[in-house]
């Protein structure tokens, strides 16, 4: 079957696309879009972002996305915007007139992905509620300093965007079917619902999932592997569910980081501030949270902060549905307890007690758009003073998200005083034997762990403690 | 208005955009990789070495030529010429010669129909090796005496002897981190064949004359076959002058081998292993001074890893000296260097070439001097300044044109800093876990290629008959704005508006013989070089209608209003036109060479620079002494340009050098492990700052003087200089870090980058 898209008007119809093809690849090759660059090919640097829209009820809801790591089949039935799409002949729209007059570029490379993003923030994309600087945080320059790109950014921030037309060829293009084809005796799939996923996987069990391929493109791209039959999630209508109760936020399994954003934060402003770190806003439009999960990376910053809060995991396959503890899905390195043929279709993340403190604390060695050294998460129930439960995860120290469980003895029933956090800073040494890597030395990290939990302690009586919160004198 | 002179402009030069800033906003600037590929063009990768020293016993590319759509593998063996890509030591292999000298040495080279082919195929390729010891580090190599060069050492006076009896005595030691230059364009190049063995390659190259050279000695050719283009690079920081001729040098050979085109883009993270970074460097100190904190004796080491070649290390090395004064006057002086050969990646050009390491040194060395004796650095900083009677450097070169001391002064003022300092105090004593600090910086930066040689540049101007200019000269665009000045300088002349000038491609058949665009020196050499060839036609135009209107020569003049000659005013299209029916030549080249500059680089004395460059910043900071995280909150800047070519592009490149400093000095890690395989080859363990960690406030100002050295509109050179400016945000750093402890009089023991694991180490080392 044939992938379709919509590029400025024009439907682009691949009749036999490689599935591990790249957006990117697509525009800069046969399509001849050389506007779009590759900076890095793994989603960190943002030179190639374009736009990707969906129909969304009566508009087009657009996403600023890394064309790098994008596989072809992900942007069937979607419309792609890339920065040869603005302006018109031999005229500047007003937000790249305002950057080319204002020093925003200098040796250009970077500058088509910032025109993007930008427009995105402009045109109401997805993220577009975030400051300037949070817009372009998953995109690296390396000459200007950033200073004119911020000033563009807050001066041209709201474009008319006329997406009727969009919205139009957007319809029925991709049918209601799922899409599926073979490249090279490798099978590809495009599931349009999570029953026609359960068939899919059922026929093929070890079919790699894809979600938003933020983690898998790099298999690609980096790893130079041949994905064998590879299923797309992200266009299963019924799992992009958001249910925002009293109980708690549920997400599905295409859910996208960004799109989560909002509820998360709505369930506690730390969780907030975490997805706001997550990767690049182009990273957090692609990535779902349950990919962070399903994946098992010992580094993902999504686990330790649901496992703290006490997150149920949902996976489903023909045999039917089982819910766990999140903590109980990661069973070690590199394994995950999921049976083939089954797929994460959700978590649900309670809504902490009133009472409960919980504290959220990412360490890495760049704020934005950078992988954790140490992650700590902290969900303390406290009545009357005393510390009645405890749930302490982190993530970066093992080879799993895991919670401390010394750390937890050492808190519970005690006091929430100066003595109770000092012998549970003392007890998480304990908990973990963490890594030196790229990232951190064991030590480091083993001495960050407790200053998270210190930093809770002086966060509770009033005492400033983050950096980001500090102005100039 | 002045008639001819290169020092001044005959029209105010305005802040105009950069050139190309249309074109890269629309995404239809084209690089390298953005050109039409022709028919049949090959994609290129490289095999590369898995051990860091080895001799290799056999190579075998059975599987990687039998990989579908590869059509061609070659090893050194096929090279026809020198296989060399080295700029001075001829000890660069574009392919492992029988050893490999560190990982990821490209051993051997896969031509293929698609470049995910060539890059699949070079990973299948069985190398044996017999491993051979190493030296990773500066301490093994120091150990096995294992260097690129003899030791050198700059000295003034009797440093021992103003040691033994100095008031006060310190010591101390730091290390400096290397530094990937993350140009967003990576490593490019494409040839073509032409006709009777000619090539043509397009590279993303900061020096097409050398690359030109090697192509040509690469495959026994001569140089006049060879033609190399530069149109734009996508970022090059020093990167692009000497590692872009590994690339250009391999897509040459195919294009020699197989007759067909041949392109070479390299994966992001096969360009980090593979080309040459910022050196690092451990360095000790001892030093002497007073009560009040004046230097007497200073006596340095800098251990520099060079990594497994020459390249530019030697000059690089140089630099690292000649910046080790900074502002400072340093009476008795001994700066000892040495040049260590490890068994990484050849360090090479930067951004600063060496001179930032130098400065940071001396920078500590203030700081540890304040902390000793509980004084304001900034004190230290104005006592130990270069002045009358106190303006000689280590090397022998009188200052002329010191203005630091009336800088700090003004910034000190501007910035508030004394204020500042005191709101900082009080910030302090009521935050227990988070810390501020403040620090001022200067920066004195010295303009030229120390080897004197290459100080020479050459343009070529064309004016049309229709009044149209082309200028072309031997200096390449990275994104500096160096066309649009050089622009500018030519429209100037002509009187023209600066549309009416083209820019082309840098190409070794418009001008031959170039020096890199490096050292800063890009408008400086080729803005004069480019002024007297537009002169020189401007001079037979002025002539010919002087004949023709019954005028004096010099009563013709160039104006915005067209050219005047005599009575009678006409556009500059028609004056041209006039001229060419005239049978005027308007076509000229031009030639500059930096006059006054000498040095003996045996006794390292002379005058190696023909000015200087000075600036100066404050930097505030707060540091998480929990964490060790720490955020640059408040930036003030004044730095010096001479008389502004372009004001805007001058502060595009002081902001940008500036964060580009603070990344070197805060996020960005550079590591080899054990096995000299490097840890960091990508953006998602390499961090160079993101838009949120510029400082939220950041004033620039450029001082309102101008170069007392005739040089092209009395500007100053500005590419380099500003990234020292972010030596005041590690400064800070360190005094917040000191604010934990203010009873301790030691300085901090924070080494470069300060990540938030070394400022807990330096935290810690108070306490200790």
């Amino acid at each position: 079957m044939a992938l379709r898209f919509l590029l400025d008007g024009e439907v682009v119809e691949l009749t036999a696309p490689d599935p591990a093809g790249t957006l990117l690849d697509l525009l800069r090759g046969p399509l001849r879009r050389t506007g779009t660059k590759e900076g890095c090919a793994e989603g960190d640097c943002g030179a190639c972002t374009v736009l990707v829209g969906e129909a969304s009820e009566d508009r087009v809801q657009w996403r600023a996305v890394n064309a790098c790591i994008l596989f072809l089949p992900m942007v069937h039935g979607k419309a792609v915007m890339t920065v040869e799409s603005l302006g018109a002949k031999d005229k500047l729209n007003p937000l790249q007139a305002c950057m080319a007059a204002n020093g925003s570029s200098q040796c250009g490379f970077c500058t088509p992905g910032f025109v993007m993003s930008l427009h995105g923030r402009a045109i109401g994309a997805l993220g577009s509620d975030l400051p300037v600087a949070d817009a372009i945080a998953g995109n690296l320059c390396r000459c200007t300093g950033y200073g004119p790109i911020l000033e563009a950014g807050e001066a041209v921030s709201s474009l008319a965007q006329d997406d009727a037309a969009v919205l139009a060829g957007l319809a029925g293009l991709a049918g209601d079917a799922m899409t599926s084809g073979v490249f090279e005796a490798r099978q590809w799939f495009v599931p349009r619902s999570s029953d026609e996923l359960v068939e899919v996987l059922a026929v093929h069990p070890d079919a790699r999932i894809v979600a938003g391929a933020t983690d898998v493109g790099l298999w690609v791209t980096k790893g130079l592997r041949d994905l064998q039959t590879v299923v797309f999630i992200g266009d299963v209508a019924d799992l992009k569910a958001i249910e925002e109760t009293p109980d708690g936020v549920r997400l599905g399994a295409g859910v996208r980081y960004a799109e989560a954003h909002g509820a998360l934060a709505r369930l506690h402003p730390d969780l907030g501030e975490l997805v706001r770190r997550i990767g690049g806003l182009q990273v957090r439009s692609s990535a779902t949270v349950c990919g962070n999960i399903a994946n098992g990376s010992p580094i993902g910053d999504g686990p330790p902060a649901l496992i703290a809060l006490g997150a149920e995991l949902t996976l489903r396959s023909s045999a039917g549905r089982r819910t766990m503890p999140l903590e109980a899905y990661f069973l070690d390195y590199g394994r995950q307890d999921r049976m083939p043929g089954e797929f994460v279709e959700s978590v649900f993340v309670p809504r902490p007690a009133t009472g409960t403190v919980v504290h959220v604390s990412k360490l890495s060695r760049r704020f934005d758009s950078d992988i954790s050294a140490v992650l700590g998460a902290f969900a303390l129930t406290v009545e009357t003073g005393v510390i009645t439960a405890a749930r302490v995860a982190f993530g970066g120290m093992a080879a799993t998200p895991r919670r401390a469980a010394g750390c937890e003895a050492a808190l519970v029933g005690q006091p929430l005083s100066e003595a109770t956090i000092a012998a549970a800073a003392e007890a998480l040494k304990g908990d973990f034997s963490p890594l030196t890597d790229v990232r951190g030395s064991s030590a480091y990290r083993i001495e960050v762990a407790s200053a998270l939990l210190w930093r809770l302690w002086h966060r509770e009586r009033g005492v400033a403690t983050s950096v980001l919160d500090v102005e100039a004198c | 208005m002045a008639e001819g002179n290169p020092l001044w402009p005959e029209a105010a030069m305005p802040a105009l955009a950069h050139d190309s800033a249309h074109l890269h906003v629309a995404g239809i600037a084209r690089y390298v990789d953005d050109e039409p590929e022709l028919p049949g063009t090959l994609h290129l990768a490289f095999g590369l070495s898995s051990e860091a020293r080895a001799r290799i016993v056999s190579i075998d590319l059975e599987a990687v030529r039998a990989y579908p759509g590869v059509v061609a593998v070659y090893t050194a063996a096929d090279i026809p010429g020198e296989n060399n890509v080295g700029p001075i030591a001829h000890d660069d292999r574009v392919l492992a010669d029988g050893e490999v000298v560190s990982h990821g040495q490209p051993v051997f080279l896969v031509a293929a129909e698609t470049r995910m082919a060539a890059r699949k195929a070079a990973r299948l390729g069985k190398v044996t090796y017999e491993p051979l010891e190493a030296a990773i580090t500066v301490e093994q190599a120091r150990a096995a005496g294992s260097r690129i060069e003899a030791d050198q050492c700059m000295a003034r006076g009797d440093a021992d002897a103003a040691l033994a009896g100095a008031e006060h005595r310190l010591a101390g030691s730091l290390k400096i981190g290397a530094q990937d230059h993350f140009y967003l364009e990576g490593q490019v190049a494409h040839a073509r064949p032409g006709e009777d063995g000619q090539i043509h390659v397009v590279s993303s190259s900061q020096h097409p004359s050398e690359v030109q050279h090697l192509v040509a000695h690469l495959l026994g050719k001569s140089s006049a076959d060879v033609t190399v283009e530069v149109r734009r690079m996508g970022g090059a920081f020093g990167g692009k002058e000497s590692q872009a001729a590994l690339f250009a040098a391999a897509a040459a050979l195919v294009v020699h081998h197989t007759g067909r085109p041949a392109k070479f883009r390299c994966d992001r993270d096969d360009d980090m292993i593979v080309t040459g970074k910022r050196h690092d460097f451990e360095v000790d100190y001892e030093v002497g001074h007073d009560a009040e904190g004046r230097l007497t004796a200073v006596k340095l080491r800098f251990g520099g890893r060079c990594g497994a070649t020459m390249d530019l290390s030697p000059g690089i090395n140089d630099r690292t000296m000649f910046h080790a004064d900074n502002c400072y006057f340093l009476p008795d002086v001994e700066i000892l260097s040495e040049r260590l050969k490890t068994n990484t990646v050849s360090a090479t050009a930067f951004r600063g070439f060496g001179g930032p390491q130098g400065m940071l040194a001396i920078e500590r060395v203030c700081d540890h001097v304040a902390a000793r004796l509980g004084l304001d650095p900034l004190e230290v900083r104005q006592r130990n300044l270069y002045g009358p009677g106190r303006d000689m450097t280590p090397y022998g070169m009188t200052i002329e044109d010191n203005i630091a001391p009336q800088m700090i002064a003004r910034l000190r003022e501007t910035s508030r800093y004394d204020a500042r300092r005191e709101a900082i105090a009080a910030f302090n004593a009521g935050s227990p876990l988070l810390k501020k600090g403040i620090a001022l910086t200067p920066v004195k930066f010295g303009i030229s290629f120390t080897t004197t040689h290459l100080n020479q540049a050459g343009a070529l101007v064309h004016v049309y008959a229709d009044g149209s200019i082309q200028a072309n000269h031997g200096g390449t665009e990275m994104g500096q704005g160096l066309h649009i000045k050089i622009a500018q300088i030519v429209a100037d002349v002509f009187g023209v508006g600066v549309d009416t000038v083209r820019i082309t491609a840098t190409r070794t058949d418009k001008v031959p013989n170039t020096s890199a665009t490096a050292a800063s020196s890009g408008a400086d050499l080729n803005g004069m070089a480019a002024w007297r060839a537009a002169m020189a036609i401007r001079e037979r135009m002025a002539d010919f209608l002087a004949g023709a209107f019954g005028c004096a020569a010099d009563e013709v003049r160039f104006t915005a209003e067209g050219v005047i000659a005599g009575e009678t005013r006409l556009s500059f299209a028609e004056a041209a036109r006039k001229a060419w029916l005239g049978r005027i030549s308007l076509s000229s080249t031009g030639f500059y060479a930096t006059p006054e500059i000498e040095y003996d680089r045996a006794a390292h004395r002379g005058r190696p620079f023909y000015y200087f460059a000075y600036g100066a910043a404050v930097s505030e900071v707060v540091v998480d002494r929990l964490t060790g995280e720490h955020k640059v909150l408040a930036v003030d800047i004044l730095h010096d340009v001479g008389r502004s070519l372009n004001p805007a592009i001058d502060r595009g490149q002081i902001e940008g050098g500036f964060v580009q400093g603070q990344g070197w000095l805060t996020t960005e890690v550079v590591e080899w492990d054990a096995k000299g395989r490097l840890l960091n080859h990508s953006p998602a363990t390499y961090k160079v700052p993101t838009a949120s960690d510029r400082p939220k406030r950041m004033r620039i100002d450029l001082w309102d003087g101008e170069n007392v050295k005739p040089t092209i509109h009395r500007s100053k050179a500005v590419g380099e200089p500003p990234l020292m400016l972010a030596n005041s945000v590690f400064c800070a750093i360190s005094a917040a870090i000191a604010a934990t402890a203010p009873e301790v009089r030691e300085l901090p023991k924070l080494d470069a980058p300060a990540t938030p694991e070394a400022v807990l180490r330096a935290l810690a080392s108070l306490r200790a």
